[in-house]
């Protein structure tokens, strides 16, 4: 079975982000960018997948500018077999991501899709959901446990109440949560090794897809600061405080 | 212009999530309502009644007991021939749905909205909150997901909406295998008006519920956690606060043994008060706090618990 894995190129999670003083955007200029976190959650599963037997070949997948290249690099250090960058300097909402990746899917005939459940930049948490529509199968979004057997998936989702299994029968689309694993560091010799895998350079339209926005961001803010408070110096203050809210007795 | 909002039930109950999306929803047009599961005539008959519905759409049947998309998805579809915008709630089942549906459609959906600014411009958060963003649609439909602590909930009572039934199937590409819903006597995270979270600081789940539960306990309060809690193993996923996990906005949040990383501000900066109960006196949830103390939690928490 032949697992996809597309990953985003993003601003670093520990990175603050900046809001341009004009208004237009985050500033990403001169800023550390990485894979999406839940992505790597995503590459890593699919290792596991390949290491446990479920799965024989990995693709990663990228729709970005050309330096999300170093992106799809970092997956096939971790363990990707091959890597396809869907070339544009444009942004690309998920609705067009999903219709790219659509496309490559039909071409891959891969048994699952894993994605991160968001990308960390516009949180829209869309794509795989889409993606799933798009092709008509099944889809087990913000996944903590994925089990293939034969020819279905049982995937455990995160809820708002705690955890729920749905099975899906393949192929099935996967999006992952945070606590699905750990994932791994990539080790120098594969890093090194990771520069002579295959990467094919395509552009969306390669794909037949129009990636004009259907959103026109207006503007962008920072939001409304909280100012710091006071400090109380003992439990006392901080009952008689919580009195005088209402919530104390 | 007609919305179609999806209506987040539990145990015969309508969630209050439904509530705030439903007053999102009535800042764009007429609200109907659609009542998804199986045996849910009395949630349709209890949505009927929330102040300003119009129409209730039931889908009563097994395939849609527990909300699959793909059972679920198809059905909004061909709803939406007479509906301008579909709105859900940004619960889990909403953020698992409203994409579907959007795709099927050729829509881009608009995630979390905390403002409706117009019949096609919103305001939405972006890199964790740590920007918010003004977007405005090009799509003839809308399909919006609505971030619940950003609006009043509507009125239980006051409505008197039409019930009608719709149909739909079971695709046959996904199957309910079982859940563990964690049980608690306590009120629910997202609808709690007290909170109390605890942090890394408290060092192991058997303090965490030492020193956290009394507390919640004794303010009739919800208990949530940090990530790095809930990563270290102190707490169950589903007491997350922060942008990968629940997003609150209670009366008070007190925040227990917790530095205040951007991604918990995330989920909690909206609460009314804040509380902070921290040793590190540096430490960035005091900036955003109301209240601070400065100490050590382990004494100052069942000091409290004792004396309220």
């Amino acid at each position: 079975m032949k697992v996809l894995v597309p990953v985003k190129r993003v601003i670093d999670y520990n990175v603050k982000p900046r809001v341009k003083m004009d208004g237009t955007g985050v500033d990403l200029a001169n800023v550390k960018m990485s894979m999406n976190p839940f992505d790597e959650i995503a590459v890593e599963e699919a290792i596991r997948l390949r290491e446990k037997g479920a799965a024989t070949e990995i693709v990663a997948v990228s729709v970005g500018p050309q330096k999300a290249q170093e992106t799809l690099r970092t997956a096939l250090a971790m363990g990707a077999d091959r890597a396809i960058l869907v070339m544009t300097d444009d942004e690309v909402e998920p609705l067009a991501v999903a219709k790219i990746l659509k496309a490559i899917a039909d071409e891959e005939a891969p048994g699952l899709v894993i994605l991160g459940k968001q990308a960390i930049d516009d949180d829209s948490n869309q794509t795989g959901q889409m993606l799933a529509a798009l092709l008509g199968w099944g889809q087990g979004t913000f996944a903590s446990k994925v089990e293939v057997t034969g020819d279905a998936v049982a995937v455990t989702r995160e809820v708002d109440g705690g955890l729920e299994t749905v099975s899906l029968k393949l192929p099935a689309i996967v999006t992952t949560d945070l606590r699905l694993n750990e994932p791994r560091y990539a080790s120098l010799p594969n890093i090194m090794k990771a520069k002579s895998k295959p990467l094919l350079q395509k552009t969306p339209a390669d794909y037949g897809v129009e990636t004009t926005p259907r959103l026109k961001t207006l503007k962008v803010v920072e939001p409304a600061k909280r100012s710091a408070g006071i400090k109380v110096a003992g439990v006392d203050e901080l009952v008689a405080k919580l009195k005088a809210l209402g919530v104390a007795a | 212009m007609s919305v179609l909002v999806w209506v987040e039930h539990e145990a015969g109950a309508v969630k209050d999530a439904t509530l705030s999306t439903v007053t999102a929803a009535s800042q764009l047009g007429d609200v109907h309502l659609l009542v998804a599961g199986a045996g849910v005539g009395s949630v349709a008959e209890a949505a009927a009644k929330i102040a300003g519905v119009a129409k209730v759409v039931v889908l009563d049947d097994a395939a849609f007991e527990h909300a699959l998309p793909e059972n679920v998805a198809p059905a909004i579809v061909a709803m939406m021939a007479d509906h301008d915008a579909f709105v859900a709630p940004a619960t889990s089942n909403g953020k698992n749905i409203a994409p579907r549906v959007a795709a099927l459609l050729d829509v881009m959906q608009i995630s979390d909205i905390l403002s409706v600014e117009g019949p096609d411009t919103f305001t939405r958060p972006i890199y964790a909150g740590n920007a918010i963003a003004t977007v405005q649609s090009a799509d003839s439909k809308k399909v919006i997901t609505v971030r619940g602590t950003a609006f009043e909930k509507a009125a239980r009572e006051g409505g008197s909406g039409v019930i009608e039934a719709a149909t739909g199937s079971d695709a046959g590409l996904s199957s309910f295998v079982g859940a563990e819903i964690a049980k608690s006597e306590r009120p629910e995270l997202t609808s709690a008006k007290i909170i109390v979270s605890g942090g890394r600081a408290l060092a192991s789940a058997e303090q965490f519920h030492e020193v956290i539960d009394p507390l919640a306990d004794k303010l009739g309060a919800g208990v949530g956690a940090s990530r790095a809690a809930v990563d270290a193993g102190y707490a169950p996923n589903d007491y997350q606060v922060g942008q990968t996990g629940k997003i609150v906005a209670p009366e008070v949040y007190v925040a227990v043994g917790i530095s205040g990383a951007i991604q918990h501000l995330a989920g909690m900066k909206d609460s009314k008060t804040i509380i902070a109960i921290n040793k590190d006196e540096d430490a960035p949830i005091f900036q955003v706090a109301d209240i601070g103390l400065v100490g050590d939690l382990f004494k100052i928490v069942p000091e409290l618990t004792g004396k309220l």
